[in-house]
C-alpha cells in the first residue's frame, strides 16, 4: 500500500498512471462497438497502419514531435480504413481478407521506411522504434492533456449516438432502411477507433494496441447480456487494465507498462471466460451438473411413482 | 412487355402505396432483376414467389434502397422512398442478424421507434409502451426481458415482427416472414397480417409455400428475374402462370393446382 502511496505521489508518475488508465477507458468502450460488429482486427489493422503514416512524418519534417506522428498516423489509418472499405465494396473478398491485405500491406512499408531513416542521415532518428513496442514512461503532462481530450470526445461521441451505433452494429440493414446514413456512421465509428489506437501507440505501441480494443470488449460480453452494461464494464476494465499496467511496472523494475497493461487486461478476460455469470465456463459447469441432478431426480420419482401405482393396484 | 396491374387503374382516385417502373438490378454482368414494373394497391396483401435466384429478396431491397438498382424507379405513395421512409416497415430475413447481440427483445423492438426520434434522443416511456403493446400483437409480450439469443426461431422472428409494427408504416416489407418458423409463430404471422389489413395498411410479403399462397394473400406477384404475372390471386395464381414462373419444375403444380384454380378458399 506504501508503495502505490509513494508511486501515487511522483507528480511524473501520475501523468503516466491517468495516462494508461483514459487510454483504458476509452479504448474499451470504442471497442465494444468494433468487436460487436466482428471487426476485432480494425484495431489492429489501423495500429499497423499507423507506422508508415509516422515514419512519413518524421522524413517529411525531420523533426520527432508526438503531435505529428500522431497526425501521420492518423492520416495512414483512416487510408486503411478507406482502402478496406473500398476493397469490400469493390469485390468479392470478404472483410477478413481485406484487412489481412491492407495490414500487412501497410505495416511492410512501415517497416522499409523505418529502416531507410534509420540508415539514412535523419540523425535524430533514435526512438522511432519505441512506437513498435511503446513506451509509457516517455508520456509527459501534456500528452496526458491530449489523451484526456481524446478521451472525453470518444465517451461523448458513443454516449450521443448510442442508438445509432447499437443499431449499425446488431442490423445496418434495418438502419438504412429508416434512412439513418449508415456509411457515415461506419466511417465515424472507424474514425473513432483510429482515434483511440492513435492515442495508445505512444504508451502501448503499434503491435500491442489492439490488445486494448479487443480484450475488454469480449471480457465485458462475458458479465452482461446489455449493451449500454457492457459499454461500461468494457471501459471499467480497460481503465483497470491501465492502472494496473503502471502500478505493476512501477512497482517491479524494468517492466514495460504497455505490454504489463495488456498482460493485465488478459488476465481480466481470462477470469471473465471463467467465472462470467450464465456464459462463465465454471457458471456452465454448474448449470449442467444442476440439470443433470434434476433430471436424474425427476425420472427416480416418477419410477417411485409408478412403482406406487402398480403396488396400489 | 408491360403488366401492370388492371386494379391499380380502377383506383386511379388514391395513389398507390408502390409503385416500381422498369426496376433493374445487377449484381455482376447478370441482371437479377429485368425491367420490373407493377404497382400495389392499397390495403392488400400481397405475395412475392417465384424460385430460388428470382430476385424476391432482391426486388425488396431495391425497392427500400438497400442495394443500387442500375435502372428504373421506385414511387412509394406518389414520392421517392427516400422521402417516404417513415411510412415504410420491413421485416429482414432472420438470419441477417447475430442473434447473439447483447440486447432483449423489447430493445430490438424499440429499434422500430428510432426513425421516429431524433437522432439524440433516447427511447422514452411512450416509445416503451408502444414497443411493450407491439410484442404482446405478436404473443411475446412475457418475452420482452428475455436476452435475443434464448428465444426459439420464430419467436426471434416475432420480435422482427414487432419492430416492423413498432415503425407503425403504412407500407410494409417482409422477406421470407414464414421460413423456419413453428406452427404458433406462422398463426399469429396470420393473425397480425390480417390485423394490419384491416387497418388500411399494404403489405407485400416474400413467400416460399405455394400451398398457402390462396389462403394468406389477396394479390401474387410471380417473378422470376421479369415480372411473370401480377393480380389478384385468384385469377393470377394459376397453373399457366405458375409454369411459366417455375419453369414447370414443380410438383405442386399437378397436385394441387387443377385449373382453373378454386376461387375462393372453403374452409
Amino acid at each position: 500500500m506504501d508503495k502505490i502511496l509513494s508511486m501515487l505521489a511522483d507528480p511524473n508518475m501520475q501523468w503516466i498512471f491517468l495516462g494508461c488508465t483514459l487510454l483504458g477507458l476509452s479504448s474499451g468502450v470504442i471497442g465494444c462497438f468494433s468487436y460487436l460488429r466482428k471487426q476485432s482486427l480494425m484495431g489492429d489493422t489501423l495500429a499497423h497502419a499507423a507506422l508508415p503514416g509516422i515514419c512519413i512524418a518524421f522524413m517529411l519534417t525531420g523533426v520527432k514531435s508526438i503531435g505529428l506522428f500522431l497526425i501521420g498516423a492518423g492520416i495512414a489509418g483512416l487510408a486503411a480504413t478507406l482502402g478496406i472499405g473500398y476493397i469490400t465494396r469493390n469485390s468479392k473478398l470478404k472483410q477478413d481478407a481485406a484487412m489481412g491485405i491492407v495490414l500487412s500491406g501497410f505495416f511492410g512499408l512501415g517497416i522499409v521506411l523505418l529502416t531507410f531513416i534509420q540508415h539514412g542521415n535523419y540523425g535524430n532518428q533514435s526512438g522511432l522504434d519505441k512506437f513498435m513496442f511503446g513506451q509509457a514512461a516517455s508520456m509527459i503532462a501534456s500528452d496526458v492533456v491530449a489523451m484526456t481530450i481524446v478521451c472525453g470526445l470518444l465517451i461523448s461521441v458513443c454516449a450521443l449516438l448510442f442508438k445509432q451505433f447499437k443499431i449499425i452494429s446488431f442490423d445496418p440493414g434495418f438502419a438504412r432502411g429508416i434512412g439513418y446514413p449508415v456509411a457515415f456512421l461506419e466511417q465515424l465509428l472507424m474514425f473513432l477507433i483510429v482515434v483511440a489506437v492513435v492515442a495508445g501507440i505512444q504508451a502501448v505501441g503499434v503491435v500491442l494496441v489492439a490488445a486494448l480494443l479487443i480484450t475488454p470488449a469480449v471480457s465485458a460480453r462475458y458479465w452482461t447480456d446489455r449493451l449500454g452494461l457492457m459499454v461500461i464494464l468494457s471501459g471499467l476494465i480497460g481503465a483497470a487494465s491501465g492502472a494496473a499496467g503502471t502500478w505493476i511496472s512501477a512497482s517491479v523494475s524494468n517492466l514495460p507498462t504497455g505490454p504489463v497493461t495488456v498482460l493485465a487486461a488478459t488476465m481480466l478476460f481470462g477470469i471473465s471466460v471463467l467465472f462470467g455469470p450464465k456464459r462463465g465456463l465454471v457458471a456452465k459447469r454448474l448449470m449442467r451438473r444442476k440439470a443433470k441432478r434434476r433430471f436424474n431426480r425427476d425420472t427416480e420419482l416418477h419410477a417411485q411413482g409408478s412403482v406406487k401405482k402398480e403396488a396400489a393396484l | 412487355m408491360n403488366v401492370t396491374t388492371t386494379a391499380a387503374a380502377q383506383h386511379t382516385n388514391t395513389v398507390a402505396p408502390l409503385a416500381i417502373r422498369g426496376l433493374s438490378v445487377a449484381y455482376q454482368k447478370k441482371p437479377v432483376l429485368r425491367n420490373v414494373s407493377f404497382e400495389v394497391k392499397e390495403g392488400e396483401l400481397i405475395g412475392v414467389i417465384g424460385p430460388n435466384g428470382a430476385g424476391k429478396s432482391t426486388l425488396m431491397k431495391a425497392a427500400l434502397g438497400l442495394i443500387p438498382s442500375i435502372g428504373g424507379e421506385v414511387l412509394v405513395y406518389g414520392k421517392s422512398y427516400k422521402q417516404q421512409r417513415k411510412l415504410i416497415g420491413y421485416v429482414p430475413q432472420r438470419e441477417s442478424v447475430d442473434w447473439d447481440f447483447p440486447t432483449n427483445a423489447l430493445d430490438v423492438v424499440l429499434m422500430g421507434r428510432y426513425g421516429h426520434l431524433g437522432w439524440f434522443r433516447r427511447p422514452g416511456a411512450k416509445e416503451k409502451a408502444i414497443a411493450v403493446e407491439c410484442l404482446s400483437k405478436v404473443g411475446m409480450a412475457d418475452y420482452a426481458d428475455r436476452q435475443i439469443s434464448q428465444l426459439s426461431g420464430g419467436q426471434q422472428q416475432r420480435v422482427f415482427l414487432a419492430r416492423a409494427l413498432a415503425q407503425d408504416a403504412k407500407l410494409y416489407f417482409m422477406d421470407e416472414p414464414f421460413a423456419g418458423v413453428d406452427a404458433a409463430t406462422e398463426k399469429a404471422i396470420i393473425t397480425l397480417l390480417q390485423e394490419l389489413k384491416l387497418q388500411g395498411k399494404t403489405v407485400i410479403v416474400v413467400h416460399h409455400d405455394l400451398a398457402t399462397v390462396q389462403d394468406y394473400f389477396d394479390s401474387v406477384l410471380l417473378l422470376n428475374v421479369e415480372l411473370q404475372a401480377y393480380g389478384p390471386t385468384a385469377q393470377t395464381f394459376t397453373q399457366e402462370h405458375l409454369q411459366r414462373t417455375y419453369g414447370g419444375r414443380l410438383a405442386f403444380l399437378d397436385r394441387n393446382l387443377q385449373s382453373p384454380p378454386p376461387s375462393g378458399k372453403g374452409e
